[in-house]
C-alpha cells in the first residue's frame, strides 16, 4: 500500500509536456515515476508520450531517458542492463538502476511482441508498463490489436455493414504470464493507489514485470477530456477492465466488483461506440457485454475466487 | 615471438572482440556469421571475459540492445549477415543516429530470393547509405586487426560512429588461415576501456533520442555527415599507432602496382587476393596492371582512389553485388562518381561478380585485365556493365 502524504513532491516528468488534456499515459507515468524507488532510467517506444514529451531542445524527464524506435523498448531495456551489468563487473559502474520501458498498446501488443517476449524469456530485469489507449492513437487513432470489439477506429471505421472492428483484444497479461514472468497485472489511472502499489512490486521483483494499464484517451475515444478518470473508473466498475495481478503464478484478483454495472455504461459516453447504440446493432452491445461476462469469469476461475 | 594462431575469419573477430575487452555483445546467429557468436559465448560461459552476452530472439532486437547498451556508456559488439543485417536496417540508422560506438562483424552474404548462404556483398551494399562507418577485410588476419582497430576509431568521442568490419561470407568466415594475434597487454594497452561522454547515468539525466522536427532535425544530420567524413583522418591516425604495435600497416587503401598502372581493378575483400596474384603475374610478363583494393568504403575514399589512379588508361570495377536498375554495380558508382567529382576521364568498366557465392576464377580476372588494357588502348569501352562468370 502507498501512503499519499509518502509521495514526494518532485516531477520526475515535467509539466509542460504536449499531450493532451486528459490523456492517461501522462497521467500513468507520473504516477509510476513517484515510486521510483532509487535511480531509475526509462526507455520509450515511439508512441504519443515519447513524441509528446521529449521535442527537441525540450524535455519533460527529469531521469535519463531514451527513446530507440517504435517496436523495440524490452530489447533497449536488456541492453542498458546488460551495460551496467558488465560495466559494474569491471568496476566502471556502482549503483543499482530500475530500468522502466514505456509503450503504448501498438508498441506493445502488435509491433513490439516479439521483442518483448524475448526480454521475458531472457529474463531481463525490468518494469515493463504498456499503456493502452486501445488504438494507435499517435498516427490518428487506427486499430491495433488491443482495440476492444465494436470499436470505430479509422481504419476499423463504423460502416454499414461492418459496425467497427469485428476482432476481439488480446489477451496481454495471459501472453505475459505464460513466460513464467514473477510479476505482471493490469491497473487503472482511477485506482492509483492499487496501481502505484504494483508498480513498487513490478520495481521489486527480480525479473521481468509487465504493469498493463488503461490509458483513457479523449480524442480517439471521442470522449470529453473531463471524463478520463471516470471512464477508467468505469471500465473497472463494468468488469470491462478487471484488475487483477499474476505473482509467481500465481493469480489475484485486487478488485472485486460484486455490483457491476452494464458495460454500456463505459461505453456510451465514448464516440467510437456511438454507432453500437442503434437498433440494427444491439446484439454487438450484448455480444460485448457476454464477453465481459466470461472474461470476468474466467479471470475469477485463475484467482480462485468462488462467486 | 609472435603468436599465430589458426582461425578462421569469424573466429578472429571473436578473438579480437575478446582482447578488446567488450561490455556486451548482443547477436543472434545466422550463416554464415555463427561462429563469431558462438565462440563469444563460449568465452562468456567459461569466464574469460567480464563480458554480457544478451541472447535476443532477432537481429533487430540485436542492435536494440546494442544501442542501449551503448547509450549507457558500454563497449559493444554484434555480428550478422545478410538477412540478420536487412532485418536490422531501421536500426543501423538508428545506430548511427544515435552516434553509438558499435562495432559488428559482417560475414557477407547473399540476400534472399531465392535464398542463398553464400558470400556476396549484396547485404552491406543495400545498407550502404546507413552511416556506418564499413571497412572490408581480405583474410582473416585483416579481419582481425580491424575489428581491434574499429573500437578505436568508432569510440574517438570527435567521431562516435558504429563500424562494420565485412568479411566473405564462408571465403573467410569458415577458411581457417594462420593469423599472428598481439598479447592481451598489449590490446589493453592500444585500446583502453570506453570513457564515454554522454551516457544513461542518473545522476546526470539526459534525454536521448528525442523527436527533432524541421528546425533542428537537417543540423543534426549534417553534423553526422561531418564526423564520418572526419572519421577518414581518425582512422589513418589509429591505423599508424597500430602499426607501432602490431607491426602491420594499414590504411584506407591497399595498393598494388598502382606507381606504373595503365590498367588497373577496383574490388573489395578477399577477390582482391586473387586480383593481386594476377596481376602479379601480368607484369612478369611486362604489363602495367595494378589492383586498388579499399579497405575503407565508407567514408569513401574518393580522392584516394583518384590518386591512386594517376598514371591510369582505364579502369576496371568489380561490385559483388547488383543494384538492379542502376547504371553500375553499388561499388563502380561510388567509383565513377569520384572520377567525375575530380574531373578525371577514364574508361571505366564494370563487372558484376561472384552473386551467390559464385567462384571468381583468376581466368577471368585475366579477361577483365584484358580489356581494361584494351579499353586502356582504344579509349573504348563497348559494354559499361557486364556479369563476369554467369551461365549463359
Amino acid at each position: 500500500m502507498v501512503k499519499l502524504k509518502d509521495l514526494p513532491e518532485e516531477e520526475l516528468l515535467a509539466s509542460g509536456h504536449r499531450l493532451c488534456a486528459g490523456c492517461g499515459a501522462s497521467i500513468a507515468l507520473r504516477m509510476a515515476l513517484k515510486v521510483a524507488r532509487g535511480p531509475t532510467v526509462v526507455t520509450n517506444a515511439t508512441g504519443c508520450l515519447e513524441v509528446s514529451t521529449a521535442i527537441y531542445p525540450y524535455t519533460s524527464w527529469r531521469l535519463p531517458w531514451v527513446h530507440v524506435a517504435f517496436e523495440n523498448a524490452a530489447a533497449v531495456a536488456s541492453g542498458i542492463e546488460a551495460a551496467y551489468k558488465a560495466m559494474a563487473r569491471r568496476g566502471a559502474w556502482g549503483q543499482k538502476v530500475d530500468i522502466i520501458a514505456v509503450a503504448g498498446d501498438g508498441g506493445t501488443f502488435d509491433i513490439g511482441i516479439q521483442a518483448l517476449s524475448g526480454a521475458m524469456e531472457r529474463g531481463s530485469d525490468f518494469l515493463y508498463i504498456c499503456y493502452d489507449n486501445e488504438a494507435y492513437m499517435n498516427t490518428g487513432i487506427q486499430r491495433s490489436g488491443a482495440t476492444p470489439h465494436g470499436a470505430a477506429t479509422t481504419t476499423s471505421p463504423a460502416g454499414t455493414r461492418i459496425p467497427g472492428k469485428p476482432e476481439w483484444k488480446k489477451d496481454l497479461i495471459g501472453i505475459c504470464a505464460a513466460h513464467g514472468i514473477p510479476y505482471a497485472a493490469t491497473a487503472s489511472p482511477a485506482y492509483w493507489n492499487d496501481y502505484m502499489t504494483k508498480v513498487q512490486k513490478g520495481l521489486a521483483a527480480e525479473g521481468p514485470a509487465v504493469i498493463h494499464i488503461l490509458s483513457p484517451c479523449p480524442t480517439g475515444w471521442r470522449c470529453d477530456s473531463a471524463e478520463s478518470i471516470r471512464l477508467a473508473r468505469l471500465a473497472v466498475q463494468t468488469r470491462y477492465w478487471p484488475l487483477y495481478e499474476v505473482e509467481a503464478g500465481t493469480y489475484r484478483l485486487n478488485m472485486r466488483v460484486p455490483k457491476p454495472q452494464p458495460v454500456e455504461e463505459f461505453l456510451k459516453p465514448q464516440g467510437r461506440f456511438r454507432h453500437l447504440f442503434t437498433p440494427e446493432f444491439k446484439h454487438e452491445l450484448e455480444a460485448i457485454q457476454r464477453s465481459v461476462d466470461e472474461n470476468w469469469g474466467r479471470i475469477q476461475r485463475l484467482c480462485g475466487e468462488t462467486t | 615471438m609472435p603468436k599465430v594462431l589458426g582461425l578462421t575469419g569469424n573466429e578472429a573477430v571473436a578473438y579480437a572482440t575478446k582482447q578488446s575487452d567488450v561490455d556486451v555483445v548482443a547477436a543472434y546467429p545466422i550463416t554464415p556469421q555463427t561462429i563469431m557468436v558462438e565462440l563469444f559465448s563460449e568465452y562468456v560461459a567459461n569466464g574469460e571475459v567480464h563480458a554480457e552476452y544478451v541472447c535476443v530472439e532477432s537481429e533487430h532486437s540485436a542492435m536494440s540492445a546494442c544501442v542501449g547498451a551503448s547509450l549507457t556508456g558500454a563497449r559493444v559488439m554484434t555480428a550478422t549477415s545478410s538477412q540478420g543485417l536487412a532485418l536490422m536496417h531501421e536500426m543501423l540508422y538508428i545506430a548511427s543516429g544515435l552516434r553509438c560506438p558499435i562495432v559488428m562483424g559482417v560475414a557477407n552474404r547473399a540476400l534472399s530470393a531465392p535464398i542463398n548462404i553464400h558470400g556476396d556483398h549484396s547485404d552491406m551494399m543495400a545498407s550502404r547509405d546507413c552511416g556506418w562507418i564499413q571497412i572490408y577485410a581480405e583474410n582473416a588476419q585483416e579481419a582481425y586487426d580491424w575489428v581491434i582497430q574499429a573500437f578505436r576509431i568508432a569510440e574517438d568521442p570527435d567521431i562516435l560512429l558504429p563500424v562494420a568490419v565485412n568479411l566473405d561470407g564462408f571465403i573467410l568466415s569458415h577458411c581457417v588461415e594462420g593469423v599472428t594475434v598481439l598479447e592481451d597487454e598489449t590490446v589493453k594497452g592500444f585500446l583502453p576501456h570506453r570513457k564515454a561522454r554522454y551516457t544513461l547515468d542518473p545522476g546526470k539525466p539526459l534525454t536521448m533520442g528525442a523527436l527533432v522536427l524541421p528546425d533542428y532535425y537537417y543540423e543534426f544530420k549534417v553534423q553526422q555527415e561531418d564526423a564520418i567524413r572526419r572519421a577518414a583522418e581518425r582512422i589513418r591516425e589509429t591505423n599508424r599507432d597500430y602499426e607501432e604495435v602490431a607491426g602491420r600497416r594499414y590504411g584506407i587503401l591497399d595498393l598494388f602496382g598502382m606507381e606504373d598502372a595503365e590498367a588497373a581493378v577496383v574490388c573489395l575483400g578477399s577477390t582482391a587476393g586473387t586480383a593481386r596474384d594476377v596481376a602479379r603475374a601480368l607484369r612478369g610478363e611486362g604489363r602495367r596492371v595494378g589492383v586498388i583494393k579499399p579497405w575503407v568504403y565508407r567514408p569513401f575514399p574518393a580522392r584516394e582512389i583518384v590518386e591512386a589512379a594517376g598514371s591510369l588508361k582505364a579502369l576496371a570495377v568489380l561490385d559483388r553485388a547488383c543494384s538492379f536498375g542502376a547504371p553500375y554495380g553499388p561499388l563502380c558508382s561510388d567509383v565513377a562518381s569520384a572520377l567525375k567529382q575530380h574531373r578525371r576521364d577514364l574508361p571505366v568498366l564494370n563487372y558484376v561478380y561472384g552473386l551467390g557465392g559464385r567462384d571468381i576464377r583468376p581466368s577471368e580476372i585475366r579477361s577483365v585485365f584484358d580489356e581494361t588494357l584494351r579499353a586502356a588502348e582504344t579509349g573504348v569501352v563497348e559494354e559499361p556493365l557486364r556479369f563476369l562468370g554467369v551461365r549463359e
